[in-house]
């Protein structure tokens, strides 16, 4: 069949690309709001709140650098984001890797189960938690926070690191058998090497979530020193009196890192976001 | 494999021990929780009389039914992603770049979105500046402010920011139905409407299903943050949502058995979900390969 071009396709073009960009729009504006707020002096912002500013002021920038422990704030995320996704890591592709390639009784009722843990949001488990970290004498540490992100990281991890080991032939595992390697040899020096882009999925994922929790953060770090970058910036909103420009660049820097991470792992991140659902 | 008998659960043993204690026994402990009460530094048992308690709390009533209203996000989410997909299925110019786009609020902190968005919000925010300058001055309403309009704002918010994650899984669906099945259909003389009923929409049903339970749990028990963060609950008690009462309850006023009441409500609660999820997944290619 030709196709010629006629006056309704060209309709069809147009209207298709009137709603792509409204949504388009509608996403960015809060972001460029942000930014193009964090280069405003206050006077600027009340005058002209949504263009462009007259100059590209940064001192909002060098303020919200210097106020509220801004560099404590974000290496105790920092902290939290590398020990667990780091440790959820290795324990995840350990447990992964007897889900996919080992047989023992209860496998697939455990496999479940764990995968029921997904489901679970962290609300529930705050209260019980917190009494037993009070026990544990772990509230107000690192160790116990990266504790709890790692269990919570686990099962989304375990699951996904199983569908890829999954898709390792066989014959390369039972070749390397054949030379002699043992479980271990061949989860470090197979599995592992040919996981790479699984890893880097789950790495980013992974970080991605404990960079942006808020709850655990709140009720697990409540030391000045130990909070994280985002319930400092949670407790901005409270205060009576607020310097906004300040505020946005703050928000700015705090975003920063997450845009670029996106950017250069784009393909990783849709991957691992949609593995859930699409096969 | 000669993979001895031990040798698999040494290999899951670490993740076990991570999970019990990280889930296992708090989850135990939290139903011990809700049975008791604290007199004098003493646990006592007292049976369902935390349940009791929280049922007759016209703020915790509130709460559950401002999670009802949420689920009016769901379907519009479900609509607009499954539209937006299309839409960009359909290879317009910029395709790609739109996705990349669209996607973005997802990744964003949701405690960074909402408090630009509560900004935007204000009664002298950005929006009611735009309201004002193009004329609309009955639309310039206290966003956030009123009792009315608080939780239709929150909704919005939330929208904006876990929609992509939707336009992303079925897009990323879309990719995998075979082309023949629409050129077919053109050949027949389908519209876009039937192309997408009869087409589209079974080919995706089980995404379609995915992201409707994940959305679903989240209004009931992920929107702790948004909360939080741009109203606290307020104006009075208009946005407080369940998971803000749990956290209330236990860190503000210290009553760690109501608390664990509701919060094993909300497991229960999400629990039918759970079932939901897993029978979902059963279908998928992962646990037939596990056998």
């Amino acid at each position: 069949m030709k196709h010629r071009l006629t006056l309704r396709d060209l309709w069809n073009g147009f209207s298709r690309q009137i709603w792509a960009v409204g949504a388009t729009l509608l996403v960015l504006f809060p972001i460029y709001f942000m930014v193009v707020s964090s280069f405003k002096t206050q006077a600027e912002y009340i005058a002209n709140k949504w263009g462009l500013p007259h100059t590209l002021l940064l001192e909002n920038y060098t303020t919200a650098l210097a106020g509220g422990k801004f560099y404590q704030r974000f290496a105790n995320s920092s902290i939290l984001t590398v020990g667990s996704v780091t440790i959820s890591l290795i324990i995840a592709c350990l447990a992964a890797f007897a889900f996919a390639r080992m047989k023992f009784p209860g496998k697939r009722i455990l496999f479940n189960l764990i995968l029921s843990l997904m489901v679970i949001p962290p609300v529930v488990m705050v209260v019980p938690l917190f009494v037993s970290m009070v026990r544990w004498q772990l509230v107000n540490t690192y160790q116990g926070t990266i504790l709890i992100y790692t269990g919570l990281l686990l099962p989304f991890s375990i699951y996904l690191m199983t569908n890829f080991f999954q898709t390792i032939p066989h014959e390369i595992i039972e070749a390397a058998r054949m030379d002699g390697c043992s479980t271990l040899d061949v989860f470090w020096k197979i599995m592992l090497p040919l996981a790479a882009p699984a890893v880097i999925t789950l790495i980013v994922v992974n970080a991605l979530w404990v960079w942006n929790e808020l709850l655990i953060a709140l009720v697990f770090l409540q030391n000045d020193d130990l909070k994280t970058l985002m319930v400092g910036i949670s407790s901005l909103r409270s205060r009576n009196y607020v310097n906004i420009p300040a505020t946005m660049a703050g928000l700015t820097i705090a975003t920063i890192p997450i845009v670029i991470v996106y950017m250069l792992g784009q393909r990783y991140f849709i991957r691992g976001m949609t593995s859930g659902a699409v096969k | 494999m000669r993979a001895n008998k031990i040798e698999p659960f040494l290999f899951i043993a670490p993740a076990l021990a991570v999970l019990l204690l990280v889930f296992g026994y708090p989850i135990y402990r939290l139903v011990v929780l809700s049975l008791q009460t604290t007199t004098q530094g003493k646990q006592a048992f007292v049976g369902l009389s935390n349940y009791q308690i929280i049922f007759q709390d016209d703020v915790f009533t509130l709460a559950v039914r401002h999670n009802a209203t949420l689920l009016i996000c769901v379907p519009i989410m479900v609509i607009a992603a499954l539209f937006l997909a299309v839409l960009l299925f359909e290879r317009i110019r910029g395709w790609q770049f739109y996705r990349t786009t669209l996607f973005l609020p997802y990744l964003l902190p949701i405690t960074v979105v909402g408090l630009v968005f509560s900004y935007i919000f204000q009664l002298s925010g950005v929006l009611n500046d735009i309201l004002n300058g193009l004329g609309l001055k009955f639309l310039a309403l206290d966003w956030l402010g009123s009792t009315k309009l608080a939780l239709p704002t929150l909704m919005f918010v939330i929208i904006w920011k876990e929609m992509g994650f939707g336009v992303v899984l079925f897009l990323a669906r879309l990719m995998s139905v075979e082309e023949e099945l629409y050129d077919a259909a053109k050949i027949d003389g389908a519209n876009w409407w039937q192309l997408q009923w009869n087409i589209t929409i079974p080919q995706l049903s089980t995404v379609i299903e995915f992201f409707t339970v994940i959305s679903i749990v989240t209004m009931l028990s992920w929107v702790f943050n948004y909360v939080y963060v741009m109203t606290g609950g307020g104006p009075g008690h208009a946005t407080m949502v369940t998971e803000l009462y749990i956290y209330l309850m236990a860190f503000q006023y210290n009553h760690m058995s109501l608390a664990a009441a509701v919060s094993v409500l909300l497991l229960l609660v999400t629990g039918i979900f759970i079932f939901l999820e897993l029978y979902l997944r059963d279908r998928s290619s992962v646990m037939e390969a596990l056998g």
